[in-house]
């Protein structure tokens, strides 16, 4: 599912709706607006090497293996139904605003300046959370960022996936 | 005709037009998949004046890459990233030239008598059994090439075979409609050597021979009528992404349409149409075969990324009785970008299962939903854009039949020869034995987001059936209330069906559009 990840129910979206009132204006007005903005690139930038801990390259072309990610998320998101990347829109300001980031993960500081430790912690948290929106977003992230890589041929040659096959 | 580029035949490109269309016609349908492609054929044959509505692109053998980034987005409703409205469960739907059918994995089976015979005695469903389908059945198997899978399965359908076998669970080869299959497994990406008889390369070419016309990424909007008479549809051009409306609207003058969007799109465009609705069924009773996911570590390579993605199933479940929910257990094939989004975890532990990627056995069952007064299925909805979406939530029936299923799936991969057995379900972990899995299993709660949950069958929202209180159209697809007006797809089925339902599909199109074709005039 390249990309993917619709977000919420009606219930939980009119709960979102009210801490989308805490958003700056700026951010609440661009909602409907294009791809990824950059905090959201700072936050798959930051959360791409905690999910894909163990997968991403170690060396020199760490860098670049991430930035491809986030690349590809921004690819993914541009191919959605509008609807849905409305809603991701909101997940993804509701992320960069820090009072409604403490609010949603007990993180304050900025993507970049998270530890990875922390960056674990609130992913399990929502993973596991009594609170289907949680689960809900945990998993649109996942679904982006896991889809991001393994649909990249880079990540093939570690998991013994040969590629498609070439036709004569 | 104005503003149009003409592409090879009688093919225009929506993306591609400069101005309004308009155009006339005796029979618009709308969508070119298993149902669409095939009425489509069937009228325009008859001599029928036909506009066939597409709103995916033109792909064809070349242009499929067989990566999964690029065919997910060419290829599938909404990059195969269609969720239920609460998100718990994910829709792969075709979106091409094709529709499912370009996309599919080749299952085919006939209609169970068990299910027509459900449909006559509980919807009213007449002229529909097992013996006014037969011919029909047969004729189309010639046809496509559907014959059992004559080769070697490959080695995550040979796991299935080996367990069920063991465990002396009734098994059977599966019938595919292919003809000159290499055996790459990428058929789920798009055919790359035209041996899937898919509509792409069956009736739609038949469709383009008998001088109908094709507009492809074309979003049919709604089904225009005066006093309970259809005249025609309105149609918007997409971008060449099919995400935005180009500006450019396609009007339609017809004397029949005939919906075929599948079971969200047909629904969908009938509820946009404002159409009357007297007894509130039009998009409700929308099944799933709802799918989990059960994967094992096997000691040999899997490899299940090539080969015939399916040729073994057990029907061992399916009928079992005592009012319990039944299910068909099959496997499903494992490429990278959807296999790693369905493991429920991240991290190292996601890492290490995608280190043992070619090791990894899948298998899936399909629950056998809508045949109890306690499964009502889901309902499809419009959001405020008009775009359709389903709400469909589990139960308990539900929930039961998928515990029930996680614990065939591992008790089957062990009897393999699995070393673990991974359900894929958030609280689950690796089990290490049959006994260990068992426990664990039986510990799971089955919640929403939870469970990893998919379907690739969406049918039913249009039910088909005499008794206007229960169905939308009678048993000939045409509408209950509306002249002029056929649902020719999935989303006629009263219920699931129990089997992959191309095939059913595939016959009753071809019946019900061969009986429509007559009325209209055609030869």
């Amino acid at each position: 599912m390249s990309g993917t990840a619709a977000l919420f129910s009606r219930r939980e979206a009119l709960r979102l709706g009210l801490l989308a009132t805490l958003l700056p204006s700026t951010a609440a007005a661009t909602a409907s607006g294009g791809s990824l903005k950059g905090p959201d690139r700072a936050l798959f930038g930051a959360l791409a090497p905690v999910l894909l801990a163990g997968a991403l390259p170690t060396g020199d072309d760490r860098p670049a293996a991430i930035a491809a990610v986030v690349a590809g998320v921004e690819r993914a998101v541009a191919g959605l139904p509008l609807s849905t990347q409305a809603e991701l829109r909101q997940l993804f300001d509701l992320l960069g605003f820090a009072p409604t980031r403490l609010l949603l993960t007990g993180l304050w500081d900025d993507w970049p300046e998270v530890s990875p430790e922390r960056l674990e912690a609130f992913l399990s948290d929502w993973r596991q959370s009594r609170l289907g929106l949680l689960r809900v977003a945990y998993f649109a992230l996942h679904e982006l960022v896991f889809a991001a890589w393994y649909g990249d041929p880079q990540s093939w040659p570690r998991i013994g996936y040969p590629g498609p096959p070439e036709l004569t | 005709m104005t503003g149009l580029l003409p592409g090879p035949h009688n093919v225009f490109d929506g993306s591609a037009i400069a101005d309004d269309l308009h155009l006339a016609a005796d029979v618009a349908v709308v969508g070119s998949g298993a149902g669409g492609a095939m009425a489509a054929e069937v009228l325009a044959r008859a001599g029928l004046e036909v506009v066939l509505v597409e709103e995916g692109g033109y792909n064809q053998a070349a242009d499929f890459t067989l990566k999964e980034a690029d065919a997910y987005q060419e290829l599938y409703q909404e990059s195969a990233g269609r969720k239920t409205a609460d998100k718990a469960i994910s829709l792969l739907q075709g979106r091409t030239v094709g529709g499912s059918t370009t996309v599919n994995w080749t299952t085919s089976f006939r209609t169970p008598a068990q299910t027509l015979a459900h449909w006559a005695e509980v919807w009213n469903v007449v002229g529909l059994g097992p013996g006014d389908l037969a011919p029909w059945f047969a004729a189309l198997e010639q046809r496509l090439g559907i014959e059992p899978w004559d080769y070697e399965p490959n080695p995550n359908n040979a796991a299935l075979a080996r367990g069920a076998r063991r465990l002396g669970w009734r098994h059977g080869v599966i019938s595919r409609n292919v003809r000159g299959c290499q055996d790459l497994g990428y058929c789920g990406l798009g055919c790359p050597v035209d041996a899937k008889q898919s509509m792409l390369l069956t009736a739609v070419p038949g469709v383009l021979a008998a001088g109908a016309t094709l507009l492809t990424r074309v979003r049919a909007e709604r089904v225009l009528q005066r006093r309970g008479r259809v005249r025609g549809l309105e149609c918007r051009a997409l971008e060449r992404r099919g995400i935005r409306p180009n500006g450019h609207r396609a009007m339609i003058t017809a004397r029949h349409v005939v919906a075929a969007g599948g079971a969200i799109g047909s629904p969908g465009l009938l509820l946009r149409s404002g159409l009357p609705d007297p007894h509130h069924r039009l998009g409700k009773r929308t099944f799933l075969h709802l799918v989990n996911v059960s994967t094992a570590l096997m000691p040999e390579p899997v490899r299940a990324f090539e080969g015939a993605p399916q040729s073994i199933y057990s029907d061992h479940f399916l009928w079992p009785g005592g009012g319990k929910l039944g299910y068909k257990l099959e496997v499903p094939p494992v490429h990278p970008l959807l296999g790693a989004t369905v493991f429920r975890l991240h991290g190292r532990l996601h890492a290490e299962m995608m280190a043992r990627f070619a090791d990894t056995q899948a298998m899936i069952a399909l629950m056998r939903d809508g045949f109890n007064t306690h499964e009502p299925g889901g309902t499809v909805r419009l959001r405020d854009d008009g775009s359709p979406e389903l709400d469909y939530r589990l139960n308990g029936r539900l929930e039961d039949g998928l515990k029930r299923a996680y614990l065939s799936m591992a008790e089957l991969q062990f009897a393999a020869g699995a070393e673990s057995v991974l359900p894929q379900h958030t609280e689950a972990q690796p089990y290490r034995s049959w006994p260990e899995a068992r426990e664990g299993i039986s510990q799971l709660a089955m919640a929403a987001h939870h469970a990893g949950l998919f379907s690739a069958h969406v049918m039913g929202g249009c039910a088909m059936g005499q008794n206007t209180k229960q169905a939308v159209v009678d048993s000939r697809g045409r509408h209950h209330q509306v002249e002029g007006l056929s649902v020719l797809d999935g989303s006629l089925f009263p219920t699931s069906l129990g089997v992959n339902p191309q095939l059913t599909i595939f016959a009753l199109a071809s019946k019900l559009a061969t009986e429509l074709a007559r009325e209209l005039g055609g030869s």
